[in-house]
């Protein structure tokens, strides 16, 4: 058996589509551009990033849905190109989303067929499914129709196939997408313990506390580059020397958020919204009190709750990202 | 595993409305059509093969629909890449699939037969009534292994479309499922030759209304064994294609 699970030396892609057809153009997206990266036996490793950042691509090259434009890859040792039978046989893929099932079928014929198709002999095949709908709790309803479930209970049919053939590496892309939080929990815990018993996981997320519980490394991916690499802890040191103010708020422009962003010695400035309330988090260099001058740009907005706080992974997250996407600023409002 | 593919997707094909829709009334159709063809060719010995003409083009529609569009809607569905991810040849994942809507469009020959029964009350006296049985799957298995054939021509062609709606006629034409090879011009005999289609259409022929069927089934078989062959090589070298080019998924 090989040292490493996954191995990736110099991974790129280039999606190449034309559009129009009287008078063709092409287009071209290099949406990975030369990634390293080596996962053990048994590591649990997450891959950050925002939008479009290359993660899923990163994903189908590792699980031989896509030839590298550039680069080699390994799974278990095996070439993710030239040996693609040995790769498939160790690997499963789960995605987000509710697509990738048989409408018409039953969970359970949808299960048969996979367990067929992936090589599950016939007489351990019954006992693995059942198994398998206990585990993600849709045993009950596994005679339904897929067409007939919700979201949350595709993706869940989805993770069970992906382990029908216990595979040992995991690939999973968004897999608690549309999840509810009670099965959001159960699945970290299921994917915990396949880790805990051996199997490789390559995990995307965009939900950093379940990075931050689960994986032993991370991987911020931006611009189809990884921008850093480490445990959680590590990355968390992206963010050392600054400090975070929190401000509940019913009405921030974009005016004054950009006003917010060139304060001196703000290092970033975001709002997020949920529901009425908006939730603004100003990063600031740790030495600089910048609450005054920050709600001084606010003024007239309606405020909430107002609280400073050490970064977490994900204001470690935000930095790193950031630094990527924005042009940097202009010398004087960094040096003023 | 075909088995299993092949049941699987059979049932998933057999519940869609549309399917059971057109599946409903496209029958009707076809035997309205025969019927009133030859009736207006003064030839109503012949209506029973006309009718037997009429369900072939079905199987054939069933096929064609299906095996060129089973890689499009698989990929709308999302389960192209999760099917191509099994460690096996890439053939053995579609095969099932045409083989499937080959099955579903034995329901047209049959439903065809039937309403020629039940509206027009054409006598449904076969020749060789074992030899039909045996015919019409020998028929439908070798319609399986072409829509692989078709299914891997399709797979890296977005707009098979197309492609597909041309097809359709051509090929009821060439191979004789309604008229006579006879009346049709010269140079369409070699095409006509050439595709399992013909002989698959003719030993169901000879079966409904006298003849040998065991030659002409016997090449449609070995034809569409061909076809199975060439269709699995280009399976492979498509599958490849596909992941250099990304067409795998629905982008
Ligand atoms: N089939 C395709 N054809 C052309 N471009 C593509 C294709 N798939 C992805 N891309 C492009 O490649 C880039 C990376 O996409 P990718 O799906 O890998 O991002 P991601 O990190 O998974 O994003 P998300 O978080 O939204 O899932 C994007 O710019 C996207 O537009
Ligand atoms: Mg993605």
């Amino acid at each position: 058996m090989s040292e490493y699970a996954i191995e990736a030396a110099g991974l790129r892609r280039t999606y190449r589509s034309r559009t129009g057809w009287l008078r063709p153009q092409r287009r071209e997206v290099e949406a990975v551009r030369g990634v390293d990266l080596t996962v053990g036996n048994g590591e649990l490793f997450g891959l950050l990033g925002p939008n479009g950042a290359g993660k899923t691509t990163t994903i189908k090259l590792l699980n031989t849905l896509l030839i590298p434009t550039a680069g080699t890859a390994r799974i278990c040792g095996f070439d993710v190109v030239d040996q693609t039978r040995e790769v498939r046989r160790r690997i499963g893929y789960v995605f987000g989303g509710d697509r990738g099932l048989y409408d018409r079928l039953s969970a359970r014929d949808n299960l048969r067929y996979f367990a067929e198709l992936y090589g599950v002999p016939g007489r351990e095949q019954k006992r693995r499914i059942a198994e398998l709908l206990e585990l993600v709790r849709l045993d009950g309803r596994e005679n339904e129709r897929v067409e007939g479930y919700s979201r949350g209970m595709r993706q869940r049919l989805h993770i069970a196939r992906g382990l029908l053939h216990r595979p040992q590496v995991l690939f999973l892309d968004e897999p608690s997408i549309g999840v509810d939080p009670v099965a959001a929990r159960e699945l970290r815990q299921t994917v915990a313990d396949l880790a805990a018993t051996g199997t490789t996981v390559l995990l995307t997320t965009h939900y950093m506390a379940e990075a931050d519980e689960l994986c032993g490394r991370i991987a911020v991916i931006a611009n189809g580059e990884i921008q850093a690499l480490g445990t959680p802890a590590e990355l968390r040191h992206h963010a050392d020397g600054r400090q975070v103010l929190e401000v509940e708020a019913y009405g921030v422009s974009d005016a004054q958020l950009a006003a917010i962003h060139v304060l001196p010695g703000v290092r970033e400035a975001s709002v997020t919204v949920t529901g009425a309330t908006q939730m603004l988090t100003v990063q600031s260099d740790a030495g600089v009190d910048v609450q005054a001058d920050v709600l001084r740009e606010l003024d007239g907005v309606r405020l909430g709750r107002v609280t400073a706080r050490q970064p977490t992974l994900e204001d470690a997250y935000v930095a790193i990202v950031n630094r990527v996407a924005t042009p940097p600023r202009p010398l004087e409002a960094v040096a003023a | 595993m075909i088995g299993v593919g092949l049941l699987l997707h059979t049932k998933q094909l057999s519940r869609s409305s549309f399917e059971i829709a057109t599946a409903l009334i496209v029958p009707v159709v076809q035997a309205t059509l025969a019927v009133y063809l030859f009736r207006a060719g003064d030839e109503p010995g012949r209506l029973l093969e006309a009718a037997v003409g009429a369900g072939l083009m079905g199987v054939w529609s069933s096929v064609l629909f299906g095996s060129g569009g089973a890689i499009q809607r698989q990929r709308w569905q999302g389960t192209l890449e999760m099917i191509m991810l099994a460690p096996r040849a890439p053939a053995l994942m579609i095969l099932p699939i045409t083989l499937a809507t080959a099955v579903t469009g034995t329901y047209a020959m049959l439903a065809t037969l039937l309403w020629g029964r039940l509206l027009y009350g054409i006598p449904l006296h076969f020749a060789h009534p074992l030899l039909f049985l045996i015919a019409v799957p020998g028929c439908i298995l070798g319609l399986g292994m072409f829509g692989l054939l078709l299914a891997s021509t399709f797979v890296l062609m977005r707009n098979a479309n197309a492609l597909t709606n041309t097809l359709e006629y051509p090929i009821w034409l060439v191979s004789g499922m309604l008229v006579p090879l006879t009346v049709l011009p010269g140079w369409t005999g070699p095409i006509a030759a050439a595709l399992p289609t013909t002989w698959g259409a003719r030993a169901v022929h000879e079966a409904a209304s006298g003849g040998p069927v065991w030659p002409s089934l016997g090449i449609c078989l070995a034809i569409s064994l061909g076809c199975l062959v060439v269709g699995a090589l280009m399976m492979t070298y498509v599958e490849r294609r596909a992941r250099a080019a990304a067409t795998l998924a629905l982008a």
